[in-house]
């Protein structure tokens, strides 16, 4: 089937702004962790409509996709540590009541 | 023989100095330094003149210039000669005799030693105006003269009366000098010198016609009018008298009225050269002798009689100058300093003794007030001019060249004024030493402190006629004129003693034998009484015709001043107080709310920077995306 | 275009607008629970998105990684910290209104540049699979390889080094 890529473009577009907006008013840590997920996805399929609608060399936005999930992996898990620590410490994971560095 | 010179009238400076700034602490002793300037001034007089008399001419002439107009120098120096020679005499003996006069009369003044700084500064003034060069450096000094008068007369100033007196004594003679002022500024500009040495028969004859000159002449004399108190300026004379007496005595009758005739006498080679003005001259002098004696024979206050006595002598040396004899005229001021001072003295010595001045209250005071009575009553004898007392002398010096000079009408006025002024200074002499003692006054006689000048007063009041008379060859006349002759006339002798005589006798029958005769008399004759009496209102016109109109006008100028002259400045200050007010505004709100501002902006710009860093991440992404929206923004464009 | 063609445009469209409606309601509900769920169904999506793109493996390493891994560690995180997801809590900010305007502005720029953009697509020659995708890993991406693994190293250390509790 052929689906234009610029209709599979606007929808990662969206995805991606959906991301961002989550990202930009979740009150709670986690939140924003799963905003970014979002994010994440969307450039990845993003990469995945340009693998396959230009000839040169397919596989290296699979690739690429593959290193991205990795990564985003890696990130989730680091992130939720810190989040947890953060949790036990200070008894809050909202970003607001989060405020030890601020003048 | 310069340094001598000076000294006359430094040293009566410097006395002045001392006691005007130590005198509270000196008290008493301010009379010593008073008294030893004035003799000093009298033995310095006394070796300068010496030379005079030696080369019978002038001895010293020494001046400098003070500035150049019109290429012309104005010059203040010294000028001794025979006429500065018998002034320099006469001011500084008799004022000398005065000083010492006045520690008895003045001793219980609180103001005791301002009185001797005063009577110091006014021999200063006086000496100075004598030994002037220039007709300027005796108009400077001639005012100062004038100042030291109005200090004198007014100072027992807590009087009304005498405060009064001061001023007017000031403001009439000012109206003199207006004259004297205008008079020398013509002189100067006609003929381009202002110098007494200048001023010579020789230098004045290409002049002989001229208009402007005669003017000038009397312009120059209009000065003698206001100082030496000849008709129509003699008002002041007769007021001076609320001064202390022994200022009467030095300034209203031996030295400050007579400088008007020693300016007169040094304008001489003037009057020679323009008979009109010395005709005028003459006729205010014979004016004013007459005059003079008339209000004399009617007052009662023993001051009053001795100064209108003095204005009568005063036209006498006048009109001696007016008819052509300079001498004549010198030598009675000479006589007449010394008989006045000692009348007026002895007046003084009567009033601290009695305590009165009105001679209605006096009588019989020969018993109680000898060493008073005897030298007034030489006096007396010598004013009357009864031979061979100096009196006699010069006034017939005067008489006779009245009558030779063929001005008879001035002559016979002048017979009749002597006639007068033996009766009415013989009128003094009864009422107050004959008879008995009318008042409630306990006479008692003055210490000799004052007693003695008077008794060497008289001496010189008997031998001071002398150098004029016969027996010393007219020297005194020659000294003066070395040039013109004197003549004695048998004719105006016998009269002269004779008009003497007459006014002795009635004078005796009036007041010594039949007392009630001046009331029947004056009741008889009550129009000649009321006009002597009232001195022919001369200051009642004066005062409702001019002092009427000044005193309108200085009205007038003072309500100009204080509305138009004080409302500037009132709008001025209300402008000013506008324009702070406007400055208040501007720096209270366009300047502060300029400084207000400035804090303002940094407020409100720091406050946004500050929401670059909140500490919050969120706040940071969203910058990010801001930033990436402007990026895109730029590509796209 | 036959039935089939149809049929599976058709699901593509529908897999998008639902994964985009998933996604929506990720960010927006209010307990935290239902945003991890509405995670899991933007993922699941994702994936079948993959299938549709002639990417299975990937397809098949998303749902593996993500909807597997990430999510269960997602969902523990969240139970972990359960009472901060408290629903009465609110869990988005007060005035989250403000991101809407650059949000809105960057989107709009870029949709719009998308859709002027003249894309030039062609097709692939070779088709892409595991065999191709591993001979590019050994061949070309051998650097990267590595390095992703000593970042997964790093990272599970770290995840512990932080996590521990004293």
């Amino acid at each position: 089937m052929h689906i234009p890529i610029d209709h599979i473009l606007v929808f990662t577009s969206i995805l991606f702004l959906i991301g961002l907006y989550g990202a930009l008013s979740r009150r709670n840590a986690v939140g924003i962790l799963i905003s970014i997920e979002i994010m994440l996805n969307a450039v990845n399929v993003n990469f995945i409509a340009f693998s396959r609608s230009f000839a040169s060399s397919p596989e290296s936005g699979q690739i690429f996709v593959m290193f991205a999930i990795v990564l985003a992996a890696a990130t989730a898990a680091v992130g939720l540590a810190i989040v947890l620590n953060i949790y036990r410490n200070q008894k809050t994971i909202y970003t607001d009541e989060i405020h030890l560095l601020k003048w | 023989m310069v340094t001598q010179a000076i000294l006359i009238p430094l040293l009566p400076l410097i006395s002045f100095t001392m006691i005007i700034f130590f005198g509270k602490k000196l008290g008493t002793k301010s009379a010593l330094i008073a008294i030893a300037a004035s003799v000093g001034s009298c033995l310095l007089s006394a070796s300068v003149v010496l030379p005079v008399i030696l080369n019978h001419g002038t001895a010293l002439h020494a001046s400098l210039t003070w500035l150049m107009i019109n290429g012309k120098p104005i010059e203040f120096g010294i000028l001794v000669d025979p006429l500065s020679s018998v002034m320099l005499f006469v001011v500084t003996f008799v004022g000398s005799l005065i000083v010492i006069y006045s520690v008895g009369y003045m001793h219980n003044d609180p103001r005791f030693s301002r009185f001797f700084a005063y009577l110091s500064l006014f021999l200063f003034s006086m000496l100075g105006l004598v030994l002037s060069s220039t007709l300027v450096q005796m108009y400077f000094f001639w005012e100062l003269v004038g100042l030291c008068s109005y200090f004198l007369i007014g100072f027992w100033f807590e009087k009304y009366e005498a405060a009064q007196a001061g001023r007017k004594a000031f403001i009439t003679n000012r109206i003199g000098d207006v004259g004297f002022f205008l008079g020398i500024a013509l002189f100067f500009y006609t003929t381009g010198t202002i110098r007494f040495i200048d001023i010579t028969p020789e230098f004045m004859h290409p002049y002989a016609n001229t208009a402007v000159l005669t003017f000038a002449t009397i312009l120059l004399f209009c000065g003698a009018i206001g100082k030496s108190a000849q008709v129509p300026l003699h008002v002041w004379l007769p007021d001076a008298m609320e001064g202390p007496t022994p200022v009467s005595a030095l300034i209203h009758a031996a030295t400050m009225v007579v400088a008007g005739v020693f300016m007169v006498a040094r304008l001489w080679p003037v009057l020679e050269t323009f008979p009109n003005a010395s005709q005028t001259i003459a006729v205010v002098g014979t004016t004013t002798a007459f005059l003079g004696a008339f209000f004399a024979i009617t007052q009662f206050d023993i001051k009053k009689v001795l100064a209108y006595s003095t204005i009568s002598q005063l036209g006498f040396m006048i009109t001696a100058l007016g008819v052509g004899g300079m001498g004549a005229g010198t030598f009675h001021l000479m006589t007449h300093a010394f008989f006045k001072a000692l009348l007026f003295l002895g007046a003084g010595s009567i009033i601290h003794g009695t305590g009165t001045q009105d001679m209605r209250e006096m009588g019989g005071l020969r018993k109680a007030m000898p060493n008073t009575f005897w030298p007034l009553c030489i006096a007396t004898i010598a004013i009357a001019g009864v031979p061979p007392l100096s009196g006699f002398w010069s006034k017939d010096e005067i008489l006779t060249s009245a009558y030779l000079g063929n001005h008879r009408v001035i002559f016979w006025i002048l017979m009749i004024t002597a006639m007068m002024t033996s009766f009415y200074m013989f009128r003094l002499l009864f009422l107050t030493f004959a008879g008995k003692t009318r008042g409630h006054i306990h006479a008692h006689e003055s210490p000799a402190v004052m007693t003695l000048p008077l008794a060497v007063l008289a001496i010189g009041s008997v031998l001071i006629g002398l150098p004029g008379s016969p027996f010393m060859g007219h020297w005194f006349q020659h000294f003066l004129e070395p040039h013109a002759a004197v003549h004695m006339d048998t004719f105006v002798m016998i009269m002269s003693v004779a008009s003497a005589t007459i006014g002795f006798i009635i004078a005796f029958i009036c007041y010594f034998v039949k007392t009630d005769l001046p009331q029947h008399l004056a009741g008889q004759f009550w129009m000649f009484y009321d006009a002597s009496r009232n001195k022919l209102w001369f200051d009642e016109i004066y005062n409702s015709t001019f002092i009427h109109a000044f005193k309108w006008i200085s009205r007038i100028s003072f309500r100009f001043d204080s509305n138009v002259i004080d409302r500037t400045v009132n709008e001025i200050g209300r402008k000013t107080v506008l324009t702070s007010r406007i400055k208040r505004w501007i720096d209270q709100y366009i300047v502060d709310g300029l400084v207000n501002f400035v804090g303002f902006s940094a407020q409100v710009s720091s406050g946004l920077l500050r929401m670059i860093q909140t500490g919050f991440v969120q706040n940071y992404l969203l910058f990010m995306v801001v930033g990436l929206l402007v990026m895109l923004l730029v590509a796209v464009k | 275009m036959t039935l089939f063609q149809f049929l599976a445009t058709t699901a593509f469209y529908a897999a998008m607008l639902g994964i985009l409606i998933a996604a929506a309601l990720c960010v927006t509900v209010r307990n935290l629970f239902h945003s991890a769920v509405f995670l899991a169904f933007t993922l699941i999506g994702i994936a079948m998105l993959y299938f549709f793109l002639q990417a299975e493996f990937i397809a098949a390493m998303q749902i593996l990684l993500y909807v597997g891994a990430i999510m269960t560690l997602i969902v523990f995180a969240v139970m972990l910290t359960s009472r901060m997801g408290n629903p009465a809590v609110p869990q988005s900010f007060k005035n989250k209104k403000i991101v809407f305007l650059p949000l809105g502005l960057v989107g709009f720029i870029l949709i719009s540049a998308i859709l002027k953009t003249p894309w030039e697509t062609s097709e692939p020659q070779t088709a892409v699979n595991a065999v191709t995708l591993g001979k590019a890993l050994m061949n070309q991406y051998v650097f990267p390889f590595e390095v992703v693994s000593l970042v997964l190293l790093v990272a599970l250390i770290g995840a512990i080094v932080i996590a521990r509790s004293e």
